[in-house]
């Protein structure tokens, strides 16, 4: 569009035509006054904060509404504007209780904000102001209706970027009042977005209130720890009994992938961390009973036990974690190779990683970003529940559509709400996607397997004719598609131009865990263990034989051959459902928060960090790399990365094999020491300890990190965008020729929006918004 | 949940109206109303379900609305202007002596539930007034005399 | 029902049917009905929309525009269809008008939707009376019925091979949907909250098409104006304000009632003449002249002519043709918080200074009149009214605010007088105690 000319506060700008006057105004450094506005959401032009003077004009108007025109002049500030502005100011606080003192939102309010810019604290008004006593709407949503401005921000962000319309406006003039879907109460996906979003005390949030006030806090900007989307997050923390607490999740700085959504989880679910069950001390089973003891008594046990193990050429199985940071991943695969000398190595799979680098092989710049999903003209979704299970994901698809008209295909097995934005959705029988993408590969027969009563042989030819035809084409599918089928639908997507893939899988890090090798087969970067190369000129030693599977570890141990097995950050025995006895014949390790199922039958269990309290990076879904802050923290535990260093170290192996500290480029990763309670000088105590030179620990991540930005393809990122807080996209593309695994070995971790895994198990904030559920259908029922 | 024939005929024929669903939605609800007593849980599951919207939306437009309600009513709604033209011409003592009269206060009802009493806004009889609207019935040119008349007309 | 007057200086044109018996719509046909409509089949529309604009003809809903010439801003070409909405909804205080016309002559406003479509193009129209009025919409449906069965309406209508259908649509209770852009979210369904504008309903309207939307005086003059032709009309009322228009007598009159009278009336004749003057010997205090939204004038500011143009150049407004009068026996401030009552209570709440304002504005002056005034409370009145006005998102802001400044600039002194606790000097023997506040 061509730009256009104006003038403000006797300053030319130009802008592009269609531009919102305020936008204009913002982007030439003049800010205007605004409650209702809010970017990407509907105009409403109800808070008259924006008023200008446009010349020509009789009347004052309103910047959020007004577009910019040629020769437009405008004045923003003169002493009409000034009065207009503190006299809508002075109506506010008419009827507000000016409850700042205990208001959550005190200190962060635009009313605040406002009432000081504009001097409107003289009180003119004498009338009883209208009450209402505050309401709990649900286990995280409380609204104080007379501190509520009406700015409808709440309404539409539920409405039209998260596509619920939980919430209403009801009544009308000065009875107006925002309103929840249920009467009394909400029923929705609890996100929080509305008490982000809320410029006011009004909305707040139950995990929060009157816990803190926000100077009181600290802010750490991290990585969401629960699905694979990787929500940028701010999180407020604050000093507690047992070290520091996470108090508040948001993301008000829109600095990250996701702007300022978050999902339920992002948002409260971090009290998994301060649950009473956490684990603040090594465990080990004397007379059969796990029994408090210090660390270095378990890191020696350990040492002695998996160095006799392995040196007896026993069998030794290692379980990795989609949670662990790509550092950890890397050093537990390292550690096991060239460690315990064993390529039995595994962690739990929730996609087909390995099969999308084998087909992306050779075609570079062929994964699209988290970015890209809101921005791409055209989208293919197949299979997956986004909503359910990617609600970032879910976020960019749905405001894609809204906002620029992208056109989404929908392929699923079920009716999913995303199917409201759908241009084009297309139910298949359950389990047919890998037909789907063998059609749309130009395998005609495969059609037979999805023609339905509604969608005839015509309709599949006319998507796939109109697919062929869309450019820049984001392709996304779900674990439904794995194995060979991945690359039959890279195969069909090399025909679109410009098509890019996504693939899904379910927990913070898996793409990380991937990437960085936790399998039998694989070295980082999809490096088949028997290919030798980099990793076997700098790694020196890794077995040449492929290693067990988690299914085979479990067949071993059934078979009394496993005599070790080292799971950091998993619960297999929990997840397939395994009889513990199982592993009486092993020796068992586990790094945990809490006493899992498997922590529960271990010889040593060793209390771990969660994301939320140490440094490194995670990978999502879409592979891109984002840095982790340390916020919290709980005393009496340990990273995994702390750990496995440990464990070598007191296996009597030389650590600067395994991490290459002292050497390389040393960079600070934020939070990692400093400020953050006693981190840095449990690295200091151990460097004197072992004389070594207290430039750089073993212990911290960074160092490896080196490792992998030269060694696993796809992850030469520029180190100072990362350490800037930006997220940097590796690609699968330059990653090996991977290799054909079992389908069967990828086994979703079916959370929901509400559930996520062995952290959802501990999370209060989750267990409320479940329980109100089953409290309110069973009802329901009753009735 | 079930409408009259009456109610459902004129529900089909409003529907074809207009471009989209809800647009009928206004005009439904007061008819429902109107045969239902007010608007109950039920009927409001109804309409939003016939019209494809939710709860919530329909009760967000039914709480705009002044003639709309959520609460039952008496058999016979007494509306009494005392808007200007109707104050200047004795509308507060219509209402004053209502609310004698019926024993009520604005918005409540009879014990007998024969009456509710509303104190309204303007219902265009100004020039005809004080007025006052039993349901839709207008009386008008009032005094507390013939208002007597009028609540006495009701009570059979 | 509503009963009719008459005066020897009215000049019926809309009224000529009232009392006809012309909801029957043989009695209709006989009284010149429908003759103008298929007269306008014959023309070309921009000649319909001229003839309109060169009537003179202002819209009667309040803000008097030029009728023709709000016709004319509809585009010839629209990829959505065009509608024509009438608007019913009649709710300003003071005004009772519209209703005469549904009771009497409901084809009249059938018929001018009809011109209306031709002159824009538009094959749908919509008539949107309030909800209070249900005998009226039981007459409407039943008119509108009878013109489908005559073929007047429907497929092909007067055998022209034009399709146009007209519907019924009604309110439930809200003033504010009088609103041009309010009405047609409420005929959408929705909450009754006007749009941002522009774009203008002329081109974005009724489901994003291309709306006219006249007040149902307005389109029941149309057919008079192309059957007698815009010169005839023009030159009944004064230039620029062509023809006549109901006027609606409220208050302290001798005979209150609805009178026709050519636009450019004197006001004071009006009220002696034609309303027959103050009854019981007591003085007029105050007009106002135009529904309750206009401001107030006084008993020296009635000489003019009740045209758009001079009412306005008066300090008020013409708008909507209620003509409220009040003696001297009644309470300037009780009147004012009456008012202000009523547009608290019809406030949307879309925006902060009418939805707060007006509360503030309720509140303090119940308090004012009880008794409880402090003097800077007389200031302040006039700062909330005067920081609203021009401020808010539609024109009820305004509303609200025009007649309360000119309560507090044109009756300081009987604002003092409540002053320190002082009883309401007016307080009628038998009055009501305290005014109970509508939820
Ligand atoms: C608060 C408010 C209420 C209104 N109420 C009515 C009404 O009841 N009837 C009406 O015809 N116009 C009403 N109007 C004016 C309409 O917005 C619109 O201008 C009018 O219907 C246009 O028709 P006209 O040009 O024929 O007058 C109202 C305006 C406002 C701001
Ligand atoms: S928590 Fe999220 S879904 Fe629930 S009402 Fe708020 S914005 Fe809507
Ligand atoms: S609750 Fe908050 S966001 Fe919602 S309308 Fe009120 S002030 Fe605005
Ligand atoms: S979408 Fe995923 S990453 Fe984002 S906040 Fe929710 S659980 Fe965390
Ligand atoms: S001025 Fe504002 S609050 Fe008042 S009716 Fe108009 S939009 Fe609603
Ligand atoms: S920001 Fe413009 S009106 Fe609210
Ligand atoms: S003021 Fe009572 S009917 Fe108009």
């Amino acid at each position: 569009m061509p730009d256009v000319t104006l003038t403000v506060d006797g300053k030319k700008l130009t802008a592009p035509a269609g531009t919102l006057l305020i936008e204009a105004c913002k982007s030439a450094g003049i800010e205007i006054p605004s409650f209702c506005y809010y970017p990407n959401l509907s105009l409403q032009g109800a808070c008259r904060m924006c008023l200008v003077k446009i010349e020509k004009m009789p009347k004052l108007q309103t910047a959020c509404t007004t577009v910019v025109t040629e020769g437009m002049i405008v004045t923003s500030d003169n002493e009409e504007v000034r009065q207009a502005r503190k006299s809508m100011v002075e109506l506010l606080l008419g009827n507000h209780p000016l409850d700042c003192p205990v208001c959550d939102a005190g200190g962060e309010c635009e009313l605040q904000d406002m009432t000081f810019s504009y001097g409107a604290a003289e009180s003119k008004y004498m009338e009883a102001k209208n009450h209402k006593d505050e309401q709990q709407w649900s286990p995280v949503v409380f609204f104080d209706r007379p501190r509520c401005i009406l700015c409808y921000r709440c309404v539409r962000v539920c409405g039209e970027g998260m596509d619920v319309w939980a919430l209403g406006v009801q009544n009308r003039g000065v009875s107006s009042i925002i309103a929840p879907n249920k009467e009394d109460h909400l029923e929705c996906e609890e996100c929080g977005m509305c008490i982000d979003i809320c410029p006011v005390g009004a909305l707040t949030s139950g995990a929060y209130r009157y816990k803190t006030r926000p100077w009181e806090m600290k802010h750490v900007g991290t990585i969401c720890t629960h699905c694979g989307d990787g929500c940028k997050t701010t999180l407020g923390v604050r000093r507690s009994d047992s070290g520091m607490e996470i108090v508040r999740g948001d993301n008000r700085d829109k600095s990250g992938i996701n702007n300022d959504f978050l999902c339920i989880k992002g948002r409260y679910a971090f009290d998994f961390a301060h649950h009473p069950d956490r684990l603040m001390q090594p465990l080990i089973r004397k007379n059969g009973k796990l029994t408090p003891a210090n660390w270095e008594e378990a890191f020696e046990l350990i040492g002695k036990r998996f160095a006799e193990i392995r040196d007896h050429d026993g069998m030794i199985g290692v379980v990795g974690s989609s949670r662990i940071t790509n550092e950890e991943a890397y050093l537990l695969s390292k550690f096991a190779r060239v460690v315990l000398k064993t390529n039995n190595v595994d962690h739990h799979r929730t996609a087909d990683f390995p099969a999308l680098a084998a087909a992306l092989s050779g075609k570079p710049d062929s994964t699209a970003t988290m970015r890209e999903v809101y921005d791409a003209p055209a989208i293919l979704l197949i299979g997956n529940n986004p909503t359910d299970q990617h609600p970032l994901l879910a976020w960019q698809i749905r405001n894609n559509v809204r906002l620029h008209r992208s056109r989404l295909y929908l392929i699923n097995s079920q009716t999913i709400k995303l199917g409201r934005q759908a241009a084009g959705f297309t139910q298949i029988p359950a389990g047919t996607e890998g037909k789907v993408a063998a059609y749309l590969a130009g395998d005609d027969a495969a059609v037979e397997a999805i023609i339905t009563e509604k969608n005839s042989r015509e309709t599949w030819n006319a998507l796939r004719e109109k697919l062929r035809g869309e450019q820049k084409l984001v392709i996304i599918f779900g674990s439904e598609i794995r194995g060979n089928d991945v690359a039959v639908l890279v195969k069909f997507g090399s025909g679109v131009h410009g098509a890019k893939f996504v693939c899904l899988a379910d927990y913070a890090n898996s793409r990380g865990a991937a990437d960085m090798g936790l399998y039998p087969d694989l070295l980082p970067g999809y490096h088949r263990v028997a290919d030798t190369g980099k990793f076997h000129d700098e790694w020196t030693s890794i077995p040449a034989t492929t290693g067990l599977t988690l299914p085979e570890m479990v067949d071993a141990a059934k078979a009394s051959k496993l005599k070790a097995l080292y799971v950091v950050g998993a619960n297999p025995i929990g997840r397939l459902g395994l009889d513990p006895f199982l592993f009486s014949k092993t020796f068992v390790v586990v790094q945990e928060m809490f006493l899992t199922e498997t922590a529960f039958m271990a010889d040593v269990v060793l209390p771990a960090a969660n994301a939320y309290e140490k440094s490194g990076t995670f990978t999502n879904t879409c592979g891109d790399l984002q840095i982790l802050k340390k916020a919290g923290e709980v005393t009496g535990t340990k990273s995994d990365f702390e750990m496995i260093v440990r464990i070598a170290d007191a296996m009597g192996f030389d650590v600067h094999k395994l991490v290459p500290f002292g050497a390389g480029e040393r960079t600070d990763m934020g939070q990692s020491r400093g400020a953050q309670s006693g981190e840095a000088d449990r690295h200091a105590v151990w460097l004197e300890a072992r004389g070594l030179e207290p430039k750089m620990s073993p212990l911290e991540p960074t160092a490896i990190l080196d490792e992998i930005q030269r060694l696993v393809p796809g992850y030469d990122f520029s180190r100072i965008n990362l350490l800037a807080g930006n997220d940097q996209h590796t690609t699968l593309a330059n990653s090996g020729p991977g290799a054909i695994q079992k389908p069967e070995l990828i086994v979703p971790a079916n959370d929901n929006l509400f559930s996520s895994g062995t952290l959802g198990r501990y999370s209060k904030a989750l267990h409320s918004v479940m329980e109100s559920r089953t409290q309110q259908t069973s009802e329901v029922a009753a009735d | 949940m079930k409408f009259s024939d009456e109610f459902e005929t004129r529900f089909t024929m409003m529907a074809r109206h207009y471009p989209t669903k809800r647009s009928v939605l206004v005009p439904a609800l007061l008819y429902a109303q109107d045969e239902i007593g007010y608007l109950s849980d039920e009927v409001i599951q109804e309409i939003a379900r016939r019209l494809e919207l939710t709860e919530l939306d329909v009760r967000n437009v039914i709480s705009y609305y002044s003639m709309l309600t959520t609460k039952p009513r008496g058999k016979y709604n007494v509306q009494v202007c005392t808007n200007i033209a109707c104050m200047l011409r004795g509308g507060e003592e219509l209402f004053a002596h209502c609310r004698k009269k019926l024993g009520i206060g604005h918005k409540q009802t009879t014990q007998d539930g024969r009456f509710t009493l509303e104190e309204v806004e303007c219902i265009g009889a100004c020039s005809w007034a004080p007025a006052i609207q039993v349901n839709y019935d207008f009386h008008e040119n009032l005094t507390v005399e013939k208002l007597d008349k009028v609540l006495d007309g009701y009570q059979k | 029902m509503a009963s009719l007057v008459s005066h020897p200086d009215e000049v019926k044109v809309v009224s000529r049917r009232f009392g006809q018996g012309a909801t029957n719509i043989d009695r209709y046909l006989e009284l010149d009905g429908y003759k103008a409509v298929q007269k306008a089949f014959a023309m070309e529309p921009d000649a319909i929309i001229n003839e309109v604009k060169n009537s003179g003809l202002r819209g009667r809903g309040g803000a008097g525009f030029s009728t023709g010439m709000k016709w004319s801003f509809v585009p010839k070409q629209s990829a959505k269809p065009k509608y024509v909405l009438c608007n019913g909804d009649e709710s300003e205080p003071g005004t009772c008008k519209d209703r005469l016309i549904f009771e009497h002559d409901p084809h009249a406003v059938i018929e001018g939707v009809m011109i209306a479509a031709l002159a824009v193009g538009s094959q749908t129209g919509y008539i949107y009376i309030r909800g209070e009025y249900r005998y009226l919409s039981i007459i409407m449906q039943k008119a509108l019925a009878d013109a489908y069965a005559r073929g007047f309406l429907g497929k092909n209508i007067f055998g022209s091979g034009r399709d146009l259908d007209i519907y019924w649509h009604g309110g439930a209770g809200a003033y504010e949907v009088g609103e041009e852009s309010a009405l047609m979210e409420s005929l959408e369904g929705k909450r009754g909250i006007p749009r941002i504008r522009p774009p203008f309903p002329a081109v974005v309207g009724l489901w994003g098409g291309p709306t006219v939307i006249n007040n149902a005086e307005t389109l029941a003059s149309v057919p008079h104006i192309i059957l007698g032709g815009a010169e005839w009309y023009a030159k009944v009322g004064t230039p620029k304000n062509g023809g006549t228009r109901l006027f609606c007598l409220s208050g302290n009159l001798e005979k209150p009632g609805v009178y026709e009278l050519p636009m450019g009336y004197n006001l004071r004749k009006m009220i002696y003449e034609v309303g027959g003057g103050i009854p019981n010997g007591r003085e007029l205090k105050a007009v106002v002249p135009g529904g309750s939204s206009t401001p107030v004038l006084l008993p020296e500011e009635i000489d003019i002519s009740m045209d758009f143009d001079s009412v306005a150049k008066a300090g008020s407004m013409l708008g909507s043709g209620g003509v409220v009068v009040l003696d001297d026996t009644n309470c300037i401030v009780k009147f004012a918080l009456r008012t202000m009552k009523f547009y608290r209570h019809e406030s949307c709440g879309w925006c902060i200074p009418c939805r707060e304002g007006t509360d503030w504005l309720e509140k303090t002056l119940t308090r004012f009149h009880a008794g409880g005034g402090l003097k800077k409370d007389i200031d302040n009145i006039q700062y909330l009214s005067e920081n609203m006005l021009g401020r808010t998102f539609c024109p009820l802001g305004d509303a609200a605010a025009m007649p309360t400044i000119a309560f507090v600039k044109k009756f300081r002194k009987e604002f003092e007088d409540h002053l320190e606790g002082r009883p309401c000097p007016f307080e009628r023997a038998g009055a009501v105690e305290q005014l109970p506040v509508l939820a």
